[in-house]
């Protein structure tokens, strides 16, 4: 891993040294059609730097995990295999192995109304139609704030899809994460370039990597829709940080839904940008976290911008953290100047089942124009007393009124999977993995309920 | 809505000539005259003699003079902050006076009998009486108030000096101790030496360091355990000199199960050039003690092209330091150019209780970027804060507010409810909350609103023979009406008034 494709790469040293030793434990691509996007990347990295603690930005979360050159070690558990999520429904299987597509272990790629490519096999063309949105989405999302990690993705990611959509798509897009090696240092970068009128659905599972860095870039043209659903095995040392940038124009729909259980350092920063008259955005997370296996920090940071009229924009973020398990979400509505007729809706909330978790949040609202409906709320406190008596008193077991209050307040972010199947899916299995471990999410630990 | 400011003349349908007229002849800022007297003033600039100065012409002890040094140095080290949404231009603290006062006031005057006329005049004309059988105008016009005046004492402060305070007697009676800062810095130096700085340490920020190296004057509060203060206690600020920046220092302390309610205001002339004030309130508050602290803070706001004003950095704070201590932060912030202020509550007593109610308005080319703090450390703390912003022109007005609930602060309660309303589209508003629980028996209740001056409202009051400066004021008036009913008589009263002065020219 070498010192030479980074000084091959860059041929001044950049002052920031932490930056340079993150730099020189990779092997960069040089790329094909990506070139001139990698060479500007690497520009504007080095103008950002890497991220400090005391960055605003990171008030909440420590990039160290992210800094550090080299991933920990996370041994690869044989007895995970294929997430068995999303397994009865007909869909486009494609599998990365530590980050690179496996192409033996994945569906043939075609599909109606579908142009797809690994971007390793797409990279090795001068030329390729994800030019035009391989880091241009990325470096827009850039401003107002920095994001180096998604400009050290450009820079560096190996693998990912580029799909680009002409008609309805029926089949899923489904992503399927497997590991091999503990120490993969993953960067998956995809594009998703929806043209006008077309539809798709694109689910993540199972785990990238020991360390990994994603983005997603989706360009929405007129009329489009995506639905997103990632549900990624995060296994308790997981060290990751996913970014989607989505551009979105006139009457499309984008729709992003990701559950997240588990994990060291998780951090999910998406950036939207609204640029199309009466487009809708939604974005939504459930997330569960148990300290008490590992230490768990999860970090949702959105930001987004309405730069158009009549436009609906709506994040719905809902956290159970027990047992030391720290939840962030730092969430922006900015509405430009002229993005008259906003409706923006903003819910953050965190449910903690015990006194040592933390939920800490910075939802924040923007706002120049003045013919707007925007609002946030966030809300913290323990399980409702009340409704867990009320249960009780109706003959329902502690335990499983415990599971039920906790799928009731997942409930409205998983109300944003708009597919049935999908969605009850999701909710079988979250109510399984809660159902089983019961005994643990009671707040009192001795099914005492005399907690104020 | 059409465009703001100067355009705001253009006559609409619907809109008779007469209400343009009205709103012409207002003139928007009431308290902008100026008062022609004979000033001295410290050499321009500040080092460690201009300090030395400071402190030597408030006769102060050696003590109280080295603390000022110190944070000085420490103030050189400094930087501007910059993470409020503000776009503050670069000051020069090198061109401007950190002290100035009246001539006549070089001799103390030994009551307000000797106090010059003019410095009186001035004061009347504010509408702050100064002398002890007036009461504080405003309650007149209030109609049914009881027949029997409700007494107001007062801290007359001007640039850089207190004038005089009123009522001292009949508050020494009871034990209250109010006077300047100065004063007591000669006078109590045991109660000043023992809290000064302790709930704002002069490192703290960097407009609190510069306060400390060089403020002048402000007013001091004790009120002994029990004692419920007699009357409410007010201090009223007038920067009246040129190019000077008033540095004032306020520090109140509400001994065991003591009740003090707590008036401030201030004005300045309009002027082209800004002018800074950057002050520093501390309160300290005892066991079962409560303190009420409502300021309207009208400084000249800069006129309609944004020229001139006040730039206002305060640093306020609370500490409810034992069981059971209270305290209600309660501001209209309807002037300066620029408002950087979090008046804050550190809820380290058990049971304590923190609230802050605000009301922001920003119109022309004001910025604000204002909130609160509630830090709750003890354990079944409660704090509720309610922000109601405005914002019209081109201004641009923020919420920045932290509810932090500490692991050990359980059974906690946060209430925090903030709405903006935007007056025409090319204003801004923000809000800019950071909400960290660490416990899960404390619950934070956070919401937040964004939405314009509704159109059906406007509608039923011009149907019934408002015009539409008088109608945006009265829907104001109701968005606002939870933190006017927070204020005390005297202060609701004015308060209503300047909602509907602050936001003339808003409406076109």
């Amino acid at each position: 891993m070498s010192t030479t494709t980074l000084a091959s790469a860059k041929p001044e040293t950049a002052p920031q040294e932490p930056l340079a030793l993150r730099l020189a434990a990779l092997d960069l691509p040089v790329g094909g059609f990506t070139r001139a996007a990698r060479a500007d990347a690497l520009t504007r990295l080095q103008a950002m730097g890497l991220p400090k603690g005391r960055d605003e930005y990171w008030r909440y979360t420590n990039p160290a995990a992210f800094n550090q050159p080299q991933p920990n070690a996370l041994p690869v558990d044989e007895s995970v295999l294929d997430s068995p999520l999303f397994t009865s429904i007909d869909r486009l299987r494609l599998v990365f192995v530590d980050g690179r597509f496996d192409a033996a272990a994945s569906d043939e790629l075609k599909g109606e109304g579908l142009e797809i490519a690994s971007l390793a096999t797409a990279d090795a063309q001068a030329d390729h139609w994800a030019a035009g949105v391989y880091g241009k989405l990325e470096t827009a999302g850039q401003t107002p704030v920095a994001r180096p990690f998604a400009a050290l993705n450009t820079l560096a990611a190996t693998d990912g899809v580029l799909i680009r959509v002409t008609g309805k798509v029926s089949r899923p897009v489904h992503l399927v994460y497997r590991r091999s090696d503990p120490l993969a240092d993953v960067h998956l970068h995809h594009v998703l370039k929806l043209e006008a009128g077309s539809e798709l659905t694109l689910l993540e599972t199972g785990m990238v990597g020991a360390r990994s860095n994603a983005v997603i870039e989706a360009d929405l043209a007129k009329g489009a829709q995506l639905h997103h659903i990632a549900a990624k095995r995060a296994g308790y040392q997981k060290v990751g940080i996913s970014q989607i940038f989505a551009r979105v124009d006139a009457e499309a729909l984008f729709k992003s839904f990701n559950l997240q259980v588990n994990g060291t350092l998780m951090r999910n920063e998406s950036v939207l940008e609204i640029v199309g008259d009466d487009a809708v955005a939604h974005i939504a997370a459930a997330v569960l976290g148990d300290g008490r296996v590992g230490p768990f920090h999860q970090d949702d940071t959105v930001f987004i911008t309405h730069a158009a009229e009549r436009c609906e924009s709506r994040q719905v973020y809902k956290k159970v953290l027990k047992s030391g398990a720290r939840g962030v979400f730092q969430g922006k509505i900015l509405v430009k100047p002229g993005a008259q007729k906003t409706d923006g809706y903003q819910i953050s909330q965190a449910l903690l089942l015990d006194d040592d978790s933390e939920f800490l949040a910075k939802p924040e609202l923007e706002i120049y124009a003045d013919d707007v409906k925007c609002s946030h709320g966030s809300t913290t406190g323990a399980l409702d007393e009340t409704a867990l008596f009320y249960l009780r008193s109706r003959g329902v077991p502690k335990e499983r009124a415990t599971v039920l209050l906790v799928l009731s307040f997942l409930a409205a972010a998983l109300e944003e999977v708009d597919d049935l199947r999908l969605r009850d899916e999701i909710s079988e299995r979250l109510d399984e993995w809660l159902t089983s471990r019961a005994s643990e999410l009671d707040p009192s630990g001795n099914g005492a309920s005399a907690k104020a | 809505m059409a465009d703001l400011g100067t355009d705001a003349l253009e006559v609409r349908d619907g809109v008779d000539r007469e209400t343009v007229e009205t709103v012409q002849n207002m003139g928007s800022y009431k308290y902008g005259w100026e008062t022609e007297i004979e000033m001295e003033y410290a050499p321009k600039g500040i080092n460690e003699d201009i300090v030395r100065l400071i402190s030597e012409k408030n006769e102060e002890p050696e003590w109280m003079t080295e603390w000022r040094l110190k944070a000085f140095r420490r103030w050189q080290d400094m930087t501007l902050p910059t993470w409020a949404m503000l776009d503050i231009p670069a000051i020069d603290y090198q061109d401007q006076y950190y002290y100035a006062r009246p001539k006549s006031m070089s001799v103390k005057p030994k009551s307000l009998d000797e106090v010059d006329p003019k410095l009186l005049a001035t004061y009347e004309k504010l509408g702050i009486p100064l002398k002890e059988q007036m009461i504080l105008a405003g309650v007149e016009g209030a109609g049914d108030t009881p027949a029997e005046a409700r007494k107001v004492a007062v801290d007359a402060v001007f640039d850089s000096v207190s004038v005089g305070t009123t009522f001292k007697d009949e508050l020494a009676k009871a034990g209250v101790i109010f006077c300047s800062i100065s004063e007591a810095v000669r006078e109590h130096p045991e109660l000043v030496k023992k809290y000064l700085g302790t709930v704002v340490p002069a490192s703290d920020n960097f407009f609190s360091a510069l306060n400390a190296a060089v403020f002048s004057d402000g007013s001091f509060v004790y009120i002994p355990p029990g004692v419920r203060c007699p009357m409410e206690l007010s201090t009223y600020f007038r920067i009246n000199a040129e190019n000077t920046g008033q540095f004032e220092r306020t520090l109140i302390i509400a001994d065991k199960g003591s009740y003090v309610s707590y008036l401030e205001g201030c004005t300045a002339p309009k002027r082209d050039v800004a002018q800074l004030h950057a002050a520093v309130v501390e309160i300290v508050i005892l066991e079962d003690a409560e303190v009420k602290y409502s300021t309207v803070q009208n400084w000249f706001p800069g006129d309609e092209d944004g020229k001139g004003g006040i730039y206002n950095f305060v640093t306020k704070r609370a500490d409810c330091r034992e069981a059971r201590a209270k305290i209600m932060w309660t501001q209209v912030e309807t002037g300066s150019a620029i408002t950087w202020k979090y008046p804050s509550c550190l809820l380290r007593g058990e049971e304590s209780q923190g609230e802050f109610y605000s009301i922001a308005i920003t119109n022309n080319h004001q910025q604000a970027d204002t909130g609160t703090k509630m830090i709750h450390l003890g354990k079944n703390t409660r704090s509720r804060i309610v922000s109601k912003g405005i914002s019209a022109g081109h201004a641009q007005n923020t919420y920045r507010g932290q509810v932090s609930m500490h692991p050990k602060a359980t059974n906690s309660r946060n209430y925090t409810q903030c709405d903006s309303l935007l007056i025409g589209d090319k204003c801004g508003a923000h809000t800019v909350p950071y909400i960290e629980v660490k416990n899960n028996s404390s619950r934070v209740e956070h919401e937040a609103t964004t939405s314009k001056v509704d159109d059906d409202q406007l509608f039923y009051c011009r149907a019934r023979g408002m015009d539409e400066e008088e109608a945006v004021a009265l829907v104001v008036n109701g968005f606002c009406r939870e933190v006017l009913q927070a204020l005390p008589m005297e202060f609701a009263m004015e308060a209503q008034s300047l909602v509907a002065i602050s936001l003339e020219g808003s409406v076109g």
